[in-house]
């Protein structure tokens, strides 16, 4: 019962946690440059919940202050985390074409065929 | 809760697919179930966001990458135990590290405590706007938003020297500047417009 | 692309909506959710559709790619001059408390010119990534 509690309790983080591990899982694992950047981006996102989690407060509401309203949660990291995603598809995007040029030099995207090609050079 | 849930089920999804088309589309879920989760975290701001960007433009650029490049993943020849380990080591430290968070939803921790009462408190009256993100991001960190501008605009400019040079010795003909292309190659990118297109439908 | 009748027009009958709600979720930022960043990624995502759907061509010629090269700074160099006014009169940068003679409607002006500077920049550079990305292929 009590784990169960502290399950509960600490449910957001064990995801966080779970979404972080896999993204570092596929950008180690993983050979593919485009999934590689999509696990890059996991990570990423696992760290705007990282943020937001703990900004919540139970009963709160959005920080768009009302007259009706008198608890509301953080709203600090929602900043952070706004700037954060516009910046993440950038860099995303700064990386694809990292990407395409990688393919148009080597005619591959997968890191074993360009360790390959290099060796053999 | 159940949100989150799906969220584990969808990253466990990308992992198993190797289609990398079967990946894009995914991830475009992974960022719609992500939106949802932030509202529920009443982070609306950031929902938007994401929704827009994570499951719009990000998609969008994923499948002109796959367009450009080839969409399957190949198999890896040894078996990758070792990322696993690596990973499953991380993922315990981090679980360790829970003990110390805050209880989800508490409100008397440092970080409710401490600096977002004043933004919250003078966002109306000093500043005579409700949306407390809104004045965060544009005035108490104004610089730090400007940096973020800096980044995206740095970002553009990289993505163009990238890929805007001509490319050498294909079959294509090199382009040149905006003039002629607009007139001359008005059939030869309606099968790659297609493709893209149909792509994005699908999705 | 002949085919494809219903996307065409369908696409043709939202596009202003979506444009309508970028503008409002930039306008209306201060009052609701959103702000520059959304706006900007949404109007260049209803860019992006028409692009799609009718080609690079059609979209070039209502989005020239020199003007995005224009706009793309422009953004940047407008959140900057809503800092320099304050800069100049003494105060510190982004200080935003000189731009009108009521504090109030000083910040909402503000942040109103800095929304406008990310809103261009956001919605330039996105497109022209993608513009970036599309040229590629062919």
């Amino acid at each position: 019962m009590q784990a169960l509690q502290s399950l509960a309790d600490n449910y957001n983080y064990f995801i966080t946690i779970f979404l972080m591990v896999s993204g570092l899982y596929i950008v180690i694992a993983r050979g593919n440059m485009i999934k590689k950047l999509i696990g890059l981006a996991m990570f990423q996102s696992s760290v705007y919940l990282l943020y937001l989690s703990p900004g919540k407060i139970v009963g709160g509401t959005a920080p768009v202050l009302d007259p009706a309203f008198t608890v509301y949660s953080n709203p600090l990291p929602h900043v952070l985390m706004l700037t954060a995603i516009v910046v993440g598809v950038a860099t995303l995007a700064l990386g694809l074409a990292l990407t395409v040029r990688i393919y148009e030099a080597y005619g591959t995207v997968n890191e074993d065929q360009i360790f390959a090609r290099d060796n053999k050079k | 809760m159940i949100l989150l849930t799906l969220l584990a089920a969808v990253t466990i999804a990308i992992i198993q697919q190797r289609e990398l088309f079967g990946v894009v589309v995914l991830s475009g879920v992974y960022s719609f179930l992500m939106a949802s989760v932030m509202i529920v975290l009443d982070a609306v701001d950031v929902a938007m966001t994401e929704a827009s960007v994570g499951a719009g433009i990000s998609t969008v650029l994923l499948l002109a990458t796959l367009h450009l490049t080839k969409a399957r993943e190949s198999r890896r020849l040894q078996r990758p135990y070792i990322p696993l380990a690596v990973a499953l080591i991380t993922g315990a430290a981090l679980v360790w590290g829970t003990q110390g968070m805050p209880k989800f939803g508490a409100a008397n921790t440092p970080m409710h405590t401490h600096v977002a009462p004043r933004y919250l408190k003078d966002s109306l009256p000093v500043m005579g706007v409700p949306n407390v993100v809104t004045t965060v991001l544009a005035n108490y960190r104004g610089f730090d938003t400007f940096g973020e501008v800096t980044v995206v605009l740095t970002a553009g400019l990289g993505v163009m020297i990238l890929l805007r040079g001509r490319r050498k010795s294909k079959k294509k003909k090199p382009k040149g500047k905006d003039k002629n292309k607009a007139k001359g190659a008005k059939s030869k990118t309606s099968p790659a417009q297609t493709t893209t297109a149909s792509r994005a439908e699908g999705a | 692309m002949k085919l494809d009748v219903i996307l065409r027009v369908t696409t043709k009958f939202m596009l202003p909506f979506i444009v309508l709600f970028a503008l409002y979720v930039h306008f209306h930022g201060d009052y609701g959710p959103g702000g520059g960043f959304q706006a900007g990624v949404i109007s260049a995502a209803a860019f992006i559709l028409y692009a799609l759907v009718f080609g690079i061509e059609a979209t070039q010629r209502v989005v020239p790619q020199r003007l995005l090269e224009v706009l793309m700074p422009l953004g940047v160099l407008i959140y900057a001059a809503a800092g320099l006014p304050a800069m100049v009169l003494g105060k510190t940068f982004l200080d935003y408390s000189v731009l009108a003679h009521d504090v109030k409607h000083a910040h909402e002006w503000g942040i109103f010119i800095v929304e406008s500077g990310v809103l261009i920049t956001v919605a330039s550079t996105m497109l022209a990534i993608f513009y970036a990305f599309v040229e590629r292929g062919r």
